[in-house]
This record gives C-alpha cells, sequence and structure tokens, in this order.
C-alpha cells in the first residue's frame, strides 16, 4: 500500500472515441438506400430477360418499353384523363369515410347507447365482404360515379370505425383512475385522456383506410367505368397490352406510396410526443 | 377549510372499516386516525392490506364490498407509485391538468420540486426521478390537505430515492399536508415519518410515534431499535444482518 499501481496501458480497443457506437448485438446497418438493392435485382433480373429474348412481351413487356408507353401516355394525355376521374373518385370516397367512420366510432366509443345502436351494425357490416356489396350498390345506385364513391367510402368507414373504436374504449385504466383523482370533468376528460389517448388507433385507422380505398377502386372502375386508371388497365388486358397494364400498376404504386408517406409524417406531427419514445 | 363532521383534531377519520374480496377479508375493522399535517407512513407485508386501505381512503375502492365510515378532507391528492404522467401532455400541462388558470401556480409547484425550465418538455424526455418529481408538483398545486402516496419511490434507484427523501420533507415542512405514505422500505418509513403503522391481516397491529431526533441518522442506536421493531412486527427475522 505504500506505492500506486503500476500505470497501464489502456487496451486501444478498449477506447471509445466521441462517435457513437454501434449497437452490439443489433444487425449493422449497409449502407443509404440499402433497402432498394432487391428492387434494383428485380428490375436487372427483368432487363436482362427482356434483352436476351426469354420473356414473351404480350405477358411481360421489358422495362424500357413500359418506361416509353408511360411517356406516350401522358405525352398524348391519356394518363391524365384516367388518373385525374381516379383520384377524385379515392379522394371523395376516403375523406367521407374516413369522416362517417370517425364520427360513428366517437359516438360508440364515448356513450353506452352509441356503442347498443352502432357497434351491433358495423360488427356485420365487417363481416360481410365489401366487394360483395358491389351488386347491392350498382343495383341501388347505378353503376354512375356514386356507386364507386359509395362502395370505396365504405370500405374506409369500416377500417375507421374499427380502429377508433376500438382505442376510444381501450384507454388505459391507470389514466381513468388518475382523472378520477384529479377530479376532471367527463368533458376535460374526455378532451384531455380520451381523444389524444385515441389518436394513434385513428392514425392507423387512416392508413388501412388509405389501402382499402386504392384497391376498393380498383375494382369498382373495373365495373363499367368509362374512365379511371382502374379502367384503363383492365381494357389493356383485352388488347394484350401488358406495357400500358404495367404502366397502370406504376402509377397506383406512386399514388399508393405517396398517401402512406403523407399520412405518416401527418402522424409524425401529431404524434410528436412519441418520439422521445421511440428514439 | 373542509369540515370534518363535528371534530376538527383529525384529518383523516376511519372507523371500523372492512373490505372484502370474495370470501378474503382484507381490511378487518379498521380503525385509524390522523391529525392535520401528520406525517404517517404505513408498513406491511405484501397482501397486508396497504393499499386496499389507500385506494378506500382515495375513494378509488367502487366495486369492493365492505362497511364502515371514512372521512377525508376535501383537498386530497394521490401520488402513484408509477408517476402516471399523460405521454401526450407537456409537464406542465401535467401538473394543471384540471386546473383552468392555474399555469402560474403550476409554474411554481415545478420551481418548487426544482424543475422550472422543463414546463415544455415531454414525459417521455425525462428521467424516472424528475417523473415523479412532475408529479408531486402535480400534487401539491391543488394544495392538497391529505397526500395519499402508494410507494412514491418504489421504482427509483437508491440515490434518487434519497433526494426525493428530502424534497418530500421539506415540502412536507412548507405545505403541511396530512401525509400517508404507503412503503415496504423500513428505513423510509423511520427517516420520514412522525409516526409509522404496520398493517397485518387488515389490522393495524403497530402504531409508534417516531420520537428520533431530526436528522435522522442509520448510527443513531434508537434507529436501529425503532427498525428492529418494525422488522419483528413485519415477520423479518432481525437476527440476520442486514
Amino acid at each position: 500500500m505504500t506505492s500506486l499501481a503500476e500505470p497501464r496501458t489502456i487496451r486501444p480497443e478498449a477506447v471509445r472515441t466521441g462517435s457513437p457506437r454501434r449497437r452490439r448485438l443489433g444487425r449493422p446497418r449497409l449502407f443509404p438506400f440499402a433497402g432498394l438493392i432487391g428492387v434494383a435485382v428485380v428490375l436487372g433480373v427483368w432487363s436482362i430477360a427482356s434483352a436476351a429474348g426469354a420473356l414473351d412481351p404480350r405477358k411481360l413487356s421489358a422495362p424500357w418499353t413500359v418506361v416509353r408507353t408511360g411517356i406516350d401516355l401522358i405525352g398524348d394525355g391519356t394518363l391524365q384523363a384516367n388518373l385525374g376521374p381516379s383520384l377524385y373518385r379515392v379522394a371523395i370516397g376516403f375523406a367521407a369515410g374516413v369522416l362517417i367512420g370517425t364520427a360513428l366510432a366517437v359516438f360508440a366509443g364515448l356513450t353506452r347507447f352509441g356503442e347498443a345502436l352502432v357497434d351491433g351494425p358495423i360488427q356485420v357490416k365487417r363481416a360481410v365482404p365489401l366487394l360483395g356489396l358491389a351488386p347491392l350498390m350498382i343495383l341501388w345506385l347505378g353503376i354512375g360515379e356514386q356507386f364507386k364513391i359509395v362502395l370505396i367510402a365504405l370500405g374506409v368507414v369500416t377500417y375507421m370505425y374499427v380502429q377508433t373504436h376500438a382505442a376510444l374504449t381501450s384507454i388505459d385504466h391507470r389514466y381513468v383512475e388518475l382523472a378520477e383523482v384529479l377530479g376532471l370533468s367527463r368533458p376535460a376528460f374526455v378532451r384531455k385522456v380520451v381523444i389524444p389517448g385515441a389518436l394513434p388507433g385513428f392514425f392507423l385507422g387512416l392508413r388501412l383506410s388509405a389501402t382499402i380505398a386504392w384497391l376498393t377502386l380498383v375494382v369498382v372502375e373495373e365495373v363499367n367505368a368509362t374512365d379511371g386508371l382502374g379502367k384503363m388497365i383492365f381494357k389493356a388486358q383485352d388488347y394484350g397490352q401488358s406495357d400500358v397494364i404495367l404502366v397502370g400498376l406504376a402509377v397506383f404504386g406512386i399514388f399508393g406510396f405517396a398517401s402512406d408517406a403523407i399520412l405518416r409524417v401527418l402522424e409524425r406531427k401529431v404524434l410528436s410526443w412519441r418520439r422521445t419514445l421511440a428514439s | 377549510m373542509a369540515t370534518y363532521a363535528g371534530e376538527l383534531t383529525a384529518a383523516v377519520r376511519v372507523s371500523t372499516v372492512v373490505r372484502r374480496f370474495g370470501d378474503h377479508v382484507v381490511l378487518d375493522g379498521l380503525d385509524l386516525e390522523l391529525a392535520p399535517g401528520e406525517f404517517v407512513a404505513l408498513l406491511g407485508k405484501s397482501g397486508s392490506g396497504k393499499s386496499t386501505l389507500l385506494r378506500a381512503l382515495a375513494g378509488l375502492d367502487y366495486d369492493t364490498a365492505g362497511s364502515g365510515e371514512i372521512l377525508v378532507p376535501e383537498r386530497v391528492s394521490v401520488a402513484f407509485q408509477d408517476s402516471r404522467l399523460l405521454p401526450w401532455l407537456r409537464v406542465l400541462d401535467n401538473v394543471v391538468l384540471g386546473l383552468p388558470k392555474a399555469r402560474e401556480l403550476g409554474r411554481a409547484a415545478l420551481a418548487e420540486v426544482g424543475l422550472d425550465g422543463r414546463e415544455r418538455a415531454w414525459p417521455g424526455e425525462l428521467s424516472g426521478g424528475e417523473q415523479q418529481r412532475v408529479a408531486l408538483a402535480r400534487s401539491l398545486v391543488r394544495e392538497p390537505e391529505l397526500l395519499l402516496a402508494d410507494e412514491p419511490f418504489g421504482a427509483l434507484d437508491a440515490l434518487t430515492r434519497i433526494k426525493m427523501h428530502d424534497l418530500l420533507r421539506a415540502l412536507h415542512e412548507r405545505h403541511r399536508p396530512a401525509v400517508l405514505l404507503v412503503t415496504h422500505d423500513v428505513d423510509e418509513a423511520i427517516v420520514l415519518a412522525d409516526r409509522v403503522l404496520v398493517l397485518d391481516n387488515g389490522r393495524i397491529v403497530v402504531d409508534r410515534r417516531v420520537d428520533l431526533p431530526a436528522p435522522r441518522s442509520l448510527r443513531d442506536p434508537a434507529f436501529h431499535e425503532f427498525r428492529d421493531l418494525l422488522r419483528g412486527a413485519l415477520g423479518v427475522d432481525t437476527e440476520v444482518p442486514a
């Protein structure tokens, strides 16, 4: 105990630099946009197979043919003429469905009377496949715009209702207890506890609804539409134009991805308190 | 001020309270009085009825079978084991939740628990100790005559817990609410309380004033004596060195 311990050199690998370390047990990251590798491989295989003549162009056109067809369709205005009505149907159907679905969920989620009145019919409606309702809707509304928009809205209503209602009725009982101890009034409880607590469920409903809206759109446009992206690709099927079908699918993909991205951004903004937990 | 049904000396009066879950009697004709401003710690093995008593006082025991009379003051605050902050409300909004036009008071309460400047933080950005301090500020801002605390420091690390003890004592000195602190920590009870109760099988088996000079120190032999007494009542073998 008379002298201090010998100075020891620290092994270099034990020295930590200022830069953040990689999580030891995590899966290491590759590089930015590594998620696109799979897409690139698929495109590559497709291109090579097309160039080698291994693909029948009537079944699957070459990627460059699809791009050229896409440019042509934009050039002569065909794509825009079909995209416009499609976007209109999806937008109106989605908006109406979100409004009605959320309103029903709030009514059923906050009042026992509403629950008794609304929940049963919606659960029955949920058990019936959405597209199975198409013949009935056509019988009632004809084959015009109304039927298309109503069917899209019906799908959205169900998703919005189920997710939002579940979120509203599954508030953590600890928060209910807290509200009671603090003597919160019922309106304050709903405003400060129930609704903010249900917002994550509401956003999940929005994202699922966007998916179902696009899905329904394609199907309803198959039914005697005169325009629309869905109509465009079904007509192309009749003429064996695989390139037009692929352009249509690509546009669906782009808009589906974009609508989800917009909702995700919105969700992150509104639920900014969550970032602190996720990060 | 609240009226205590003719008796002005008690902040809390519990008379022959029985609480039952099925056939199991949790509180068995319990009697208890707390004086205004009195700091009482409630010890007991798990399942002894501590939380049931606290929930009965907080008025959170609906759907529980039982009888008896409970008188509590008008303004009661509860501190839970988890801080129970709403994650979607900023710190200040959590403190003044349900109190319109109390933002200045809320700011003052946050300053009192040492969190001034954090009003706009989200609860998720705070440490466990800080969250529990926000919860204390939320209790304080309501100027309670009775503070019910259910193991409020149970989830905190030892160092943070010591700091929280000092804070709670200081806040009690300043605001003088009656406090009923449920804890499983014998030392915590002796350090903080004016009076310690031990609950066993739904009855109070020990009710002792803590007459130790402040500041209470673990080195004080009287502290050890007291601790041994409480441990004995809790059924912990005191012969085994801790």
